[in-house]
């Protein structure tokens, strides 16, 4: 049994208001490139980093790493039963990559030079920039190789029944893409363990910048835990989401199996991050940052709340507490990511709330998610059936 | 739980390693920077200035720059911090009554803000396409607009807060000190230094600002000396007596050295002059990442490994699969 | 000034004693306009002008002993070659010059008679005026009057003076005679003679400084109000720095660097030349010197300011060497070390996230309850989340 279409109408009430979203974000883009980003953003040269580079990229390529997350589980620890929870998380990487990406291109100032970034000699090899900017355009195009069997597996079918010439290249294209796939797989699992990492290592040179509790040589070890925490929980919210919408039968079995890798991790990440605070004699920050103190104790208790609620046996197997373990986890990470590029990211004298267009563009970024998911996922064979998803599942491990 | 110490560890490898790797990047050697050979600077001494402007003056003639309103009135050019249009701005501590210069209770005291083209620069480091460069010779940190993609990566990186961007403009680019380059080839001075009517600011050679510099501080305080206007090594000087200075030169050490010096009479912090280690924040970012992609061995073995697990494993799942 | 002038002249046209203008050597009008000129420099208020005519014409002249002692003459000097109308006349009209001597026609024991009698006959009632430095050193050798050293003679003139006038740098403090190693311990006045002495400081002073205060001393009797120096306030209140017609040129960092060069040659400002009016008080910018038009005192001619009037300043400091600010001007002009810049959380953009989080959380609160209720819910239209932050794929 293979993924299907869901199938199902274009139009509801969730795509059209996604739509204007995007029709809102799109407007304001124009704006922005046409008369600049002071008249958008309430960037400064204070915060030149806003809302666009800790959410959009900084956040949303972890939220991209689902994909990552699974491919681990299934290619590296050979588990085989979550095979199919690989192609929808393909394809929400594909979209928080592609998002990440564009929202770069609009955040950067001068996006004409662009191709910079990609043109060796004007590489600075000691920038960390260079290798998360390189990596994530390499790692977004591996993402769109990786996704492209569901295209050509729709195509194929199409012409299948047309038979002829056009058959026979399809089905090239889709034996070839069949062979060389494992070095797209082998790929997109070295290119997010690099630059998710670096992620991390891009707020080193902020010093004394960011709050203690978040500046840490160890910044690329917890961003890259907390990209994996991240990628496993969104697989679990938007299986739970996509069930629960679709109204199809629930993947509470495998995803309840899943979450141990979850906790596992997020787990890890926890004891590495205060035992690092403890380490470097940074404790007394968590009471003494005002503000921050909070923030801290908030990503901090978001994510033991998610640990500690998968616990049992009972709630790791309901739908429920997966789903609200899921977005504690989810939020207590990203929180860790927005917290570490903007929120604990101080400089004497200045202010920064991103203004109401910034938001909104965040905000189409999200739908344009949404909407491009509903929509292929109703199109494309994306999702299999939960009988076929619990059926391969184990009983345990 | 079935989660067992074996799929624990296994589970947790890549991340664990990465963890490891990251924690031992410590331990590798990035050679800390050095002067370079002919390095220029600027030394200013926030004793002798007595605010007058004529730096941020002659900085807009000399580099093109309009004046900036600020203050409710457009009669008087009042830049409020350096900006994208304002590559020096002299700013006023006070405090109390205000009433003495270079006193840190019931005092006063100008600082000179403009870029301190650190011996190893954050701007240069970071940025991604070379647009931040330091001059090997002179020492330099400048920016060349026809490289930069705009990312400001640099503006939040610098630790003296110095690069600025155009953020209303369409065509965007950064503004920054670069020490009057232009007018160095043409065998002059930087203007902020060349009208400095007190020497507050002064031009020269790095080693020679550093050695007047260290001649200042030997002074006893109310010493008759001389002070040298426009450069160190000027015959244009003035007799004064010597004022009470802060302990230390700032930028000798700061962040790996600073080839602009400063000397106060009051603590630097309240200069906007910040307290900062020794090693650059950019020489541990950079460490850690040469030693992750040294030779790119690290990410071949990784995806070599994973290449192999995933090449038998994917062929496990097709048998499974029929 | 010119209308209340001819309002007065109208005025006083009666009070005016016949033979006034015979007397003065000088025109009603330009007699006038004089007392309104000293009004106008003690900073006097309107009809104070009238005061003066009447005085000077009715009040009889108080006699004057003018000594002078270790200096160059310089003081008397400027004062004879003012060219205010008949200054010199109305300095000889305007009061009994009994004793000088540089105006004085006798000489010798005779002139210094004439200096004892005048001092018997004035007992309490004569202005001493003294110009030059008291010459201490070695009992005071170095500057001798009919025998007499400096100190003596200050003395026994001050005893019985009515007021004691120190006219000139040299007088007030020491001036140029006591300027470093100073070999014949000059020093001034006030030193010396420890009753209440007005220091006209200068070098020279302005003969206008020195004239309306002996102006406001014979219209009401007494001294206009002094500093903490023993200085007129009227004159020596103003920093030159800030009335200086230069000082545009310093607000925008025009400074000449060499006399002669472009800088200089365009009237820029002279500080870097060495100019003390950053620290020297007195109301030069405002009266000018020596009454040659226009721009005409130090800083006006191109010369820096060698801040005579100040003690400390003036022949201590070196001409040339920079002068410290005694205050700077328009503090409200430079930025503070921290500003506060950038945009804080605008109620749009507050609105716009709280209502995108919100529906988020509401949404995802809502799916939580109802998940796991073993009927699965169908797909009813329920608007889902789109714009949560959390970013719901």
């Amino acid at each position: 049994m293979s993924p299907k279409p869901v199938g199902g109408p274009y139009i509801t009430g969730t795509t059209i208001l996604a739509g204007l979203m995007v029709a809102i974000m799109a407007m304001l883009v124009l704006v922005r490139f046409f008369f600049g980003l002071g008249i958008v953003t309430n960037l400064n040269d204070g915060y030149s980093w806003g809302l666009w580079l800790a959410y959009d990229v900084v956040a949303g390529t972890a939220i991209g790493c689902g994909g990552y997350a699974i491919a681990l589980v299934v290619y590296v620890l050979n588990k085989g039963h979550y095979h199919p929870l690989v192609r929808p998380a393909i394809l929400a990487s594909m979209f928080g990559y592609a998002i990440g990406g564009t929202s770069v291109l609009i955040d950067i100032s001068r996006w004409w030079n662009f191709w910079h970034i990609l043109w060796p000699t004007y590489f600075n090899l000691n920038s960390v920039m260079i290798e998360v900017a390189l990596c994530i355009s390499i790692y977004t195009t591996v993402l769109m190789l990786e996704f492209a069997p569901v295209v050509v597996e729709k195509v194929a079918g199409w012409t299948r029944q047309r038979g002829g010439n056009l058959h026979a290249l399809t089905s090239t294209v889709e034996k070839v893409l069949d062979k060389t796939i494992f070095v797209l797989i082998a790929l997109g699992m070295t290119l997010p363990t690099m630059h998710q990492s670096s992620l991390g290592t891009m707020l080193i040179p902020f010093g004394y910048f960011i709050n203690p509790l978040w500046q840490t040589p160890l910044l690329p070890a917890l961003y890259l835990l907390t990209a994996l925490s991240i990628g496993y929980a969104i697989v679990m919210f938007e299986a739970t989401l996509v069930s629960d919408r679709f109204s199809r039968p629930s993947e509470a079995r495998i995803l309840g199996l899943l979450s141990r890798y979850m906790t596992a991790v997020v787990a890890l990440f926890l004891v590495i991050r205060f035992g690092d605070i403890l380490y470097r004699g940074k404790l007394t920050y968590i009471f003494t940052s005002h503000g921050l103190s909070y923030a801290f104790l908030a990503e901090y208790l978001l994510s033991i709340t998610g640990v500690i609620l998968l616990l049992s046996e009972r709630r790791r197997m309901a739908p429920r507490f997966q789903f609200i373990a899921a977005l504690c986890i989810l939020s207590g990470c990203v929180l860790y990511r927005i917290d570490s590029y903007l929120v604990a990211y101080h400089r004497a004298g200045w202010r920064y709330f991103p203004s109401a267009p910034e938001i909104l563009i965040t905000f189409g970024m999200i739908a344009v998610e949404v909407l491009g998911y509903i929509l292929i996922v109703r199109h494309f064979p994306v999702l299999y059936s939960a009988e076929r998803v619990n059926a391969q599942a184990p009983a345990s491990e | 739980m079935s989660l067992t110490r074996r799929t624990f560890l296994r589970g947790t490898a890549v991340a664990g390693a990465a963890c490891a790797v990251a924690g031992l990047a410590e331990a590798e050697e990035r050679k800390e920077k050095t002067l370079p050979p002919k390095a220029v600077g600027l030394l200013f001494d926030s004793t002798l200035c007595v605010g007058c402007k004529a730096c941020v003056s002659a900085c807009r003639e000399a580099n093109n720059l309009h004046p900036e309103f600020n203050n409710g009135n457009n009669l008087w050019d009042a830049p409020l911090d350096l900006s994208a249009n304002s590559l020096t701005v002299i700013k006023a501590y006070s405090e109390g009554s205000a009433k003495n210069k270079d006193q840190e209770e019931d005092g006063f005291a100008f600082v000179k803000k403009s870029c301190l083209h650190c011996v190893d620069p954050s701007c240069v480091s970071v940025c991604p396409v070379s647009a931040m460069t330091k001059d090997p010779v002179t020492g330099i940190v400048s920016y060349n607009p026809n490289n930069c993609i705009g990312c400001r990566y640099c503006v939040a990186a610098c630790p003296f807060g110095v690069p600025r961007f155009e953020y209303n403009k369409t065509i965007a680019r950064l503004r920054k000190c670069e020490m009057c380059k232009q007018r160095q080839v043409a065998g002059k001075i930087p203007a902020c230094a060349e009208v400095c009517p007190t020497g507050a600011t002064l031009f020269g050679s790095e080693s020679a600002l550093r050695a007047e510099a260290e001649r200042r501080h030997k002074l006893t305080v109310g010493e008759r000396t001389f002070f040298p206007r426009k450069t160190v090594d000027s015959t244009d000087t003035y007799e004064k007596r010597a004022p009470r200075y802060n302990a230390q030169t700032y930028g000798l050490k700061e962040v790996g050295g600073t080839q602009v010096c400063y000397l106060a009479g009051v603590p630097f912090a309240k200069l906007g002059l910040p307290s900062l280690p020794e090693k650059s924040f950019v020489s541990t970012s950079e460490r850690i990442q040469h030693t992750l992609y040294k030779g790119m061995m690290a990410p071949a073995l990784l995806f070599g490994s994973l290449l192999f697990a995933v090449r038998r494993n994917a062929k496990a799942d097709e048998k499974e699969d029929e | 000034m010119r209308d209340g002038v001819e309002q007065m002249i109208q005025q006083l046209n009666g009070e005016m004693p016949a033979g006034t203008e015979r007397e003065l050597g000088l025109s009603r009008r330009v007699f006038l306009q004089f007392c309104a000129g000293m009004a106008a420099t003690l900073g006097l208020p309107a009809g104070a002008e009238a005061a003066i005519a009447r005085s000077i014409v009715a009040k009889r002249r108080p006699s004057v002993i003018w000594l002078h002692l270790s200096e160059c003459t310089g003081c008397t000097e400027s004062m004879l070659i003012s060219e205010h109308p008949a200054i010199d006349k109305l300095i000889l009209e305007l009061v009994s010059l009994d004793y000088h001597e540089t105006l004085f026609a006798g000489a010798g024991k005779q002139a210094e008679a004439a200096r004892k009698a005048s001092m018997a006959a004035n007992k309490g009632k004569y202005l001493l005026v003294v110009e030059g430095a008291v010459s201490t050193k070695d009992g005071g050798i170095y500057c001798k009057i009919g025998g007499r050293t400096a100190t003596e003679l200050l003395n026994e003139c001050a005893k019985d003076a009515a007021a004691v006038i120190a006219l000139g740098s040299c007088a007030s403090w020491g001036g140029m005679p006591s300027a470093q190693p100073n070999p014949t311990g000059c020093t001034g006045v006030s030193e010396v003679w420890k009753g209440p002495v007005v220091n006209i400081p200068g070098c020279p002073p302005n003969p206008y400084n020195f004239l309306s205060t002996v102006v406001h001393y014979i219209t009401f009797g007494r001294f206009p109000d002094l500093d903490n120096q023993g200085r007129p306030k009227f004159a020596y209140s103003r920093l030159i720095h800030e009335n200086c017609e230069r000082r545009p040129h310093f607000d925008n960092g025009r400074f000449a660097e060499e006399f002669g060069d472009f800088g200089h040659r365009s009237g820029w400002c002279l500080y870097r030349l060495g100019c003390k009016g950053p620290e020297t008080y007195a109301n030069c910018p405002a009266v000018l010197f020596g009454d040659a038009g226009g721009g005409c005192w130090p800083v006006g001619t191109g010369h820096p300011c060698i801040g005579c009037t100040e003690r400390g300043i003036g022949f201590e400091k070196p001409i040339h060497s920079l002068a410290e600010l005694k205050f700077v001007t328009s503090p409200a002009f430079y930025p503070h070390i921290v500003e506060e810049q950038g945009k804080g959380v605008s109620v749009a953009a507050a609105a716009v996230l709280a209502g995108g989080v919100g529906i988020a959380i509401g949404a995802a609160a809502a799916m939580a309850k109802n998940l796991g209720k073993g009927s699965k819910p169908e797909n009813k239209p329920a608007p889902k989340s789109e714009d949560s932050p959390d970013g719901e794929e």
